[in-house]
């Protein structure tokens, strides 16, 4: 256990938050705690990808024959407005 | 019709929003862009009963979102669609819905109970407010919220599967691990 291996954890934020008591084992002393904040991760990875998804769609605009439709709908004069 | 212009343009600044509401709804661009139109005739037939000034995104979405909702309850009763068979298609074809790197999320969105999915979209990504997202889908605030909590844990437990690492519960948990004599 003394030769740990070196653990990539970039964009692990976890320095934000308030110090945690761990035990022996590095496991939080205080669980409730933690889960609390893991959801908060995944709920932000969530979003995060939530928003990613609808924006890749939002990017692609409006489509030429919707476009087209709107524009003949509200250009024609057919007396029923 | 003859349409005030301006009316015209917030119509149509709307749709790219509403194309993704609808493409998320229904995992389909084919099917989305049928819902886009269809909504375009019924809103543009109905355009005298849009009230100037008022939210013109949110009246539109409601359009939208009632007709997905009487087609899918249509679909229902025509075709027993067993839960996971439409997540598996979207896993599969993913080129259907667009990028590949989303295929997995939108499966998962796929299995949300569709009361779940419409409320997390709206609130968590076309960005409307809990009030609007409620006028939306003719429910009230707190059911949209409850929807919304119910969905993000759902969506959580679904992914959680291939985002173990990460996800993991902290660095030295991780740390721990990893020189825990694994491998």
């Amino acid at each position: 256990m003394k030769n740990r291996r070196t653990v990539n954890v970039e964009e692990k934020a976890v320095d934000a938050d308030k110090p945690e008591a761990w035990d022996t084992m590095g496991r939080p002393v205080n669980p409730r705690r933690s889960e609390v904040r893991l959801g908060r991760e995944v709920q932000a990875r969530i979003g995060q990808q939530l928003r990613a998804m609808y924006e890749d769609f939002v990017r692609q605009g409006v489509p030429q024959h919707i476009e087209a439709l709107v524009r003949r709908l509200t250009e024609q004069d057919d007396g029923t407005a | 019709m003859k349409l005030d212009p301006a009316i015209r343009d917030q119509v149509l600044a709307t749709v790219p929003s509403l194309r993704a509401f609808a493409i998320s709804l229904c995992g389909n661009i084919d099917r989305a862009d049928d819902l886009v139109q269809e909504t375009m005739l019924r809103a543009l037939a109905h355009i005298d009963s849009f009230e100037p000034g008022t939210n013109m995104p949110a009246w539109l979405f409601t359009i939208l979102r009632n007709l997905f909702r009487s087609e899918y309850r249509k679909r229902r009763r025509e075709v027993e669609d067993p839960d996971g068979r439409y997540a598996e298609t979207l896993k599969s074809h993913p080129e259907q819905t667009g990028r590949v790197e989303f295929a997995e999320f939108r499966a998962a969105l796929a299995r949300l109970p569709s009361d779940q999915r419409e409320a997390l979209i709206l609130v968590g990504a076309s960005g409307f407010s809990y009030e609007d997202a409620a006028t939306i889908c003719g429910c009230a605030v707190g059911t949209i919220k409850s929807r919304v909590n119910r969905a993000r844990t759902r969506l959580a437990d679904l992914l959680a599967i291939d985002s173990v690492d990460d996800f993991g519960p902290d660095r030295a948990t991780r740390a721990v691990l990893a020189g825990g004599g694994r491998n």
